[in-house]
C-alpha cells in the first residue's frame, strides 16, 4: 500500500480508523431507553425524507417539460391535505409522548439514590462526596447503584453532561438542580461542560469513572481527605453562630432544625413548603424569602459569607440532624471550642451519617 | 434540457431607457432615496458584505476544528470568532436577508403599489442597519466579544471584559431596523393593495412576509428590552438577572428565547415564500392548496410565540411546563410538514423545468425536510436532554437556516435577478454552483449530527481525539461550500455588465412583478394595475401573451 499512498497519509488513516467513534457507549440504565427513541426518530425521519424525495424525484421525471408540455391546473385536495396533516401529527404525537416518558424517567430520581454534590466553576468541576472525598474534574461512582448529583454553579451557567449515560443538566448559580443516573458498565467516560461558560469552556471536561462496588469501596476508603461534609457543616454551623437561635430550646428565636429536612413547614402566608436542599440554601442566604409561621423574620442573611462548598456542608449537616441530642452536642462542642481549630468533633459525635443516603 | 426562458432577441434587445437604476445618478441619489427598489439594492450589498465576514469566521472555525487541540486559534480567540459568526449571521444576514432585499424589492410590486407605505422609514431602517453594522465591526476591530450570540447571563454581565455593551447595542439597533421593515410590510399589505388584489389573490410570498412581519414587530422589542437589561446590569448593576441581588438568571433565558425562537421563523418564513413562487413558476402550476400554504404561514407565526422554553428543557424548568412546551413544539412542526407536502404536490401534473432557482428550491426541500425532522428529535423531551448543547443542535439549525434559508435566498436572488438588474445570470455556471452548494452543505453538516449524538459539545475550541474524523469531513465540506458561495458572487457581479438582456418576463411568471419592465420604473407601474385573476394563474398569462408591457420607452 505504501507505494500508492504517502506514508504520512497512511499513518493518519490507520490512526483515524482505529480511533473513530460513530456511536457513543451505552453505559447507564437510561441509555438503552434513549437509544430506542433515537432509532425510532431516525426511522420516521428516513420514512419522511424518503416520502418527500420519492414525490419530488418521481414528479420531476414524470412531469418534466419534455413529457408533459402543458401543466394541468389543480386547485388542491382537502382529502390529501388532511392526510398529510394528520399522519405527521400522529407521528409527532408519538414522539411527544415517548419523549415525555423518557424525560420523566431521566429527571425523576429514585428515592434510594446516593447523593453526590457537584460545584461548577470556571473552568472545573468540584465533586464533594458526603464521606469527605473531594475530586476535581473526575467523578468516581459505583455501578448498579442510582446516583443523584446535586448541581450548583458558583459563577456562570455550566452544564453537566455525560454522553455515555445520555444525561445532562444545566448547572446554574443560585439554585440546586439535580440529575441522576445508574451506571451499568465499568469504565471511564467523558464528562463535558456543554453550556458555553467563557474562555476555557472546552477545557472544563473531566471523566466519570464507573467502578464495580468492590473497587468503589476501595477507592472510597483510600480517598478520604479530612472530614465528612456533615462534620464540616457542623463546625460551620457553630462558627457562624447558627446555634444562638437554632438551639432547640423552648424559647429559641429560630425553628428547631432536628428532623426539619423533608418535613412540611407552614409559611406566614399559609402555604406549606417541603424542606429540601434548595429550601435550606435559600433560607440561609435569603431568610426573608420564606417567612416561617410563628417566627419573627430576624435572621440575618449569610449571602457572601458562605462558599458554595460551605453551603453544601451546612445542608448536609442539617439533613442529618435527626435528633435533639445531635444539636445539643453541636452546641456543647462549640461552647467548648468557640474558635474552630479544625479538629473534628470526632469519634464522640453522634452516629456517623450513612454516607450518601438521601432521605426520600 | 428544455427550458421556459423566453429572452428577447439578443441582437436587438435593449434595456429600458428609463428605470429605477438610471432615473437619477450619483451617490447622493442612492443614499437619500425613498425608492424601495434602491433601498433593497443597498440592503443587498450590505448583507452580502456581512455574509462574507460571517463566512470568513465560519472558515476560521472549521480550520481550527480540523485538529483536536486548540492550535490554530487560542481558546479565547476561537470564542470571539464563533460569537462574531453567530451574531453577524443571525442579526446581520439571516434576519434581513430575504425580507430586506427581495421582500423590499417585491412586496410593493406584488401588491400593485408604487412603494412601501413609509419610504422614509424604510430608508431609516437601512441606516439603522448600517449603524448597527458599524458598531458590530468596530466591536470586532477593538477586540471582539466572546459571549456567544446568545449573550447568556451571568457570563455576559459579570464575567467577561470584552465589548459586550457594544455588541449588545449593535444588536439592539439592528433590531429596530427589523421592526421598521416589518411595520412597513404590514401597513403596505393591509392598505396599499391594488384594486382587485384581494387577500386570497396575493402571492404566497406576500403571505409569508406578512406572517414574518408580525413576528418582527411583536418579538423584536422583547429582545431589545432584554439587551438593554444586560447592558444596564453590566454598567450600573441593576441585578435583574443576578441571583446574588435576588434576580433570576433563568429570566434572561425566557426573555431571550421569547424573541429568538420566533426569530428563526422570521428567518425561514420569507424563504418559504420564495420557494412557493419558484416551485410554482418552474412547474407552470398554481401552488397546490394555496389556502393551506397561506394559513400555515400564519399558524407558524402564531404557534412560534409559544414554544420558546424548548430551549430550556435541561435548565430546570418544571417538568410539567416542559410537557406543554414540547407539545406545542410538535404542533408547530405540522404546518411546516404541510408546506413541504404541498410543494411536492405542486409538481404533480406540472410541466417542470430545471433552471437554477428550481435546483436551489429542490435543495431547500431536501435539506429543510431533514432540518425539520431533526427538530422533532429536539422537541421530544427525553431525547433533547442528550442532544441539546451538542453538535446535533448545531447541525439541526444549520440545516434549517443554511440548508433551508440560504438555499431559498439564493433561489430568490437568481429568480428575481433579471427583474432587479434587467440582465440574466449565466445559467451553466450557476447550476454548477447550486450543485456544489448542496454537496458541500451535506458534507459539512451531516457529520455533525453523528458528532452530536456522540456527545461533542458545541462551542468547543478543543475536543477529544475520537471526534476528529467527522470533524475533518465537516471542514472538508465547508471548503466546498465556500466555493459554492463565492461563485454566485463572481458571476452575478459579472452579469451586471455582460449578462444577457432579460426582457420583462424571462420566466413567463404570473406575478405582477413580471408584467412590468425589467428593471422596473421608479413608480413600478405606468398605471395602477387592476387585478382580475388569482395568483399563479398561468392560463390568464397565456391569454394575454403578445400584449405589450407598458413602459416609458
Amino acid at each position: 500500500m505504501q507505494h500508492f499512498i504517502s506514508p504520512v497519509l497512511w499513518q493518519f488513516l490507520i490512526h483515524w480508523l482505529t480511533n473513530f467513534a460513530i456511536f457513543p457507549p451505552e453505559a447507564s440504565s437510561i441509555a438503552p431507553y434513549a437509544d430506542a427513541l433515537y432509532f425510532f426518530l431516525i426511522f420516521i425521519s428516513v420514512v419522511g425524507l424518503a416520502a418527500v424525495a420519492a414525490l419530488v424525484v418521481t414528479f420531476s421525471i414524470r412531469y418534466r417539460q419534455e413529457l408533459s408540455p402543458v401543466a394541468t391546473q389543480i386547485e388542491g385536495s382537502t382529502l390529501l391535505e388532511a392526510t398529510w396533516t394528520i399522519i405527521p401529527l400522529i407521528l409527532f404525537m408519538i414522539c411527544f409522548v415517548w419523549g415525555a416518558l423518557l424525560y420523566f424517567r431521566i429527571y425523576s430520581p429514585p428515592p434510594n439514590a446516593m447523593n453526590i454534590y457537584v460545584v461548577g466553576k470556571q473552568w472545573m468541576w468540584k465533586v464533594e462526596h458526603p464521606g469527605g472525598q473531594h475530586e476535581i474534574n473526575s467523578l468516581h461512582i459505583p455501578i448498579n447503584r442510582p446516583i443523584q448529583v446535586t448541581l450548583i454553579s458558583q459563577d456562570v451557567f455550566h452544564s453537566f453532561s455525560i454522553p455515555a449515560f445520555r444525561v445532562k443538566r444545566e448547572v446554574i448559580p443560585g439554585r440546586y438542580n439535580t440529575e441522576w443516573f445508574e451506571a451499568t458498565t465499568p469504565g471511564t467516560y467523558h464528562l463535558f461542560c456543554t453550556q458555553y461558560c467563557g474562555t476555557l469552556h472546552s477545557q472544563m471536561i473531566g471523566e466519570v469513572v464507573a467502578m464495580t462496588p468492590e473497587d468503589y469501596q476501595a477507592w472510597e476508603a483510600r480517598s478520604i481527605s479530612g472530614t465528612s461534609l456533615a462534620q464540616n457543616g457542623e463546625r460551620l454551623f457553630a462558627s457562624l453562630g447558627c446555634n444562638t437561635c437554632h438551639n432547640a430550646s423552648p424559647n429559641a428565636h429560630g425553628p428547631n432544625l432536628a428532623h426539619v429536612y423533608g418535613s412540611h413547614l407552614q409559611l406566614k402566608n399559609g402555604e406549606f413548603v417541603t424542606v429540601d436542599d434548595a429550601f435550606l440554601r435559600d433560607t440561609i442566604l435569603n431568610p426573608t424569602m420564606h417567612e416561617i409561621a410563628g417566627y419573627a423574620p430576624i435572621m440575618p442573611t449569610y449571602q457572601g459569607q458562605v462558599s458554595e462548598e460551605g453551603m453544601i456542608d451546612l445542608v448536609e449537616y442539617i439533613k442529618g440532624l435527626d435528633s435533639q441530642y445531635r444539636i445539643t452536642q453541636t452546641i456543647e462542642n462549640s461552647d467548648a471550642q468557640p474558635v474552630q481549630t479544625g479538629t473534628a468533633p470526632g469519634g464522640t459525635s453522634a452516629p456517623a451519617l450513612a454516607p450518601g443516603t438521601v432521605k426520600p | 434540457m428544455s427550458t421556459i426562458v423566453s429572452l428577447p432577441d439578443q441582437s436587438t434587445a435593449q434595456l429600458p431607457r428609463v428605470s429605477y437604476l438610471n432615473k437619477e445618478y450619483g451617490l447622493k441619489s442612492w443614499l437619500l432615496t425613498g425608492d424601495h427598489k434602491r433601498i433593497a439594492m443597498l440592503y443587498l450589498i450590505s448583507i452580502t458584505f456581512f455574509f462574507f465576514i460571517g463566512g470568513a469566521m465560519a472558515a476560521l472555525i472549521r480550520m481550527e476544528l480540523l485538529t483536536p487541540p486548540s492550535d490554530l486559534l487560542a481558546a479565547d480567540t476561537y470564542n470571539k470568532v464563533f460569537t462574531a459568526h453567530g451574531i453577524i449571521m443571525v442579526f446581520f444576514f439571516l434576519v434581513p436577508s430575504v425580507p430586506a432585499t427581495i421582500g423590499n424589492f417585491l412586496i410593493p410590486i406584488m401588491v400593485g403599489a408604487k412603494d412601501l407605505a413609509f419610504p422614509k422609514i424604510n430608508l431609516l431602517s437601512w441606516y439603522l442597519y448600517i449603524a448597527a453594522g458599524i458598531m458590530m465591526i468596530s466591536c470586532l476591530a477593538f477586540g471582539g466579544v466572546d459571549t456567544g450570540w446568545t449573550f447568556t447571563t451571568p457570563l455576559s454581565t459579570h464575567y467577561l471584559n470584552t465589548h459586550v455593551v457594544t455588541a449588545g447595542l449593535a444588536v439592539f439597533v439592528a433590531g429596530f431596523s427589523s421592526i421598521f421593515t416589518g411595520l412597513n410590510f404590514i401597513v403596505t399589505i393591509h392598505r396599499m393593495r391594488a384594486p382587485g388584489m384581494t387577500w386570497f389573490r396575493l402571492p404566497l410570498f406576500v403571505w409569508s412576509h406578512y406572517a414574518a412581519s408580525i413576528l418582527m414587530v411583536l418579538g423584536t422589542p422583547v429582545l431589545a428590552i432584554t439587551l438593554v437589561l444586560v447592558v444596564l446590569e453590566r454598567t450600573i448593576g441593576i441585578g435583574v438577572f443576578d441571583p446574588s441581588k435576588g434576580g433570576d438568571p433563568l429570566l434572561f433565558q425566557h426573555l431571550f428565547w421569547f424573541y429568538s425562537h420566533p426569530a428563526v421563523y422570521i428567518m425561514i418564513l420569507p424563504g418559504m415564500g420564495v420557494i412557493s413562487e419558484v416551485i410554482s413558476n418552474f412547474s407552470r402550476k398554481r401552488v397546490f392548496g394555496y389556502t393551506a400554504v397561506a394559513f400555515s404561514s400564519v399558524a407558524i407565526a402564531v404557534f412560534g410565540f409559544f414554544v420558546w422554553a424548548h430551549h430550556m428543557f435541561v435548565m430546570g424548568i418544571s417538568n410539567y411546563s416542559a410537557l406543554v412546551f414540547s407539545l406545542l413544539t410538535m404542533l408547530v412542526a405540522v404546518p411546516s410538514a404541510i408546506k413541504i407536502f404541498n410543494w411536492s404536490a405542486t409538481l404533480y401534473k406540472g410541466s417542470i423545468t430545471f433552471e437554477t432557482p428550481m435546483l436551489y428550491a429542490f435543495g431547500f426541500l431536501g435539506l429543510f425536510t431533514i432540518g425539520g425532522l431533526t427538530g422533532v428529535f429536539l422537541g421530544s423531551l427525553g431525547m433533547d436532554i442528550h442532544l441539546t448543547e451538542t453538535y446535533f443542535i448545531v447541525a439541526h439549525f444549520h440545516f434549517v437556516m443554511v440548508g433551508g434559508m440560504l438555499m431559498a435566498y439564493l433561489a430568490g436572488v437568481h429568480f428575481w435577478w433579471p427583474k432587479m438588474t434587467g440582465r440574466m445570470y449565466p445559467e451553466g455556471v450557476s447550476k454548477l454552483a447550486a450543485v456544489i452548494t448542496f454537496v458541500g452543505f451535506v458534507l459539512t453538516f451531516f457529520p455533525q449530527f453523528i458528532l452530536g449524538y456522540l456527545g461533542m459539545p458545541r462551542r468547543y475550541a478543543a475536543y477529544p481525539p475520537e471526534f476528529q474524523v467527522l470533524n475533518v469531513f465537516s471542514s472538508a465540506g465547508a471548503s466546498v461550500l465556500g466555493v459554492g458561495y463565492l461563485l454566485p458572487l463572481l458571476y452575478l457581479t459579472w452579469s451586471l455588465k455582460y449578462g444577457k438582456i432579460a426582457g420583462p418576463n424571462p420566466w413567463q411568471g404570473t406575478g405582477l412583478e413580471w408584467q412590468i419592465q425589467s428593471p422596473p420604473l421608479t413608480e413600478n407601474f405606468v398605471e395602477t394595475p387592476i387585478v382580475t385573476h388569482e395568483a399563479y394563474d398561468y392560463e390568464w398569462l397565456e391569454s394575454r401573451k403578445g400584449s405589450e408591457v407598458p413602459s416609458l420607452n
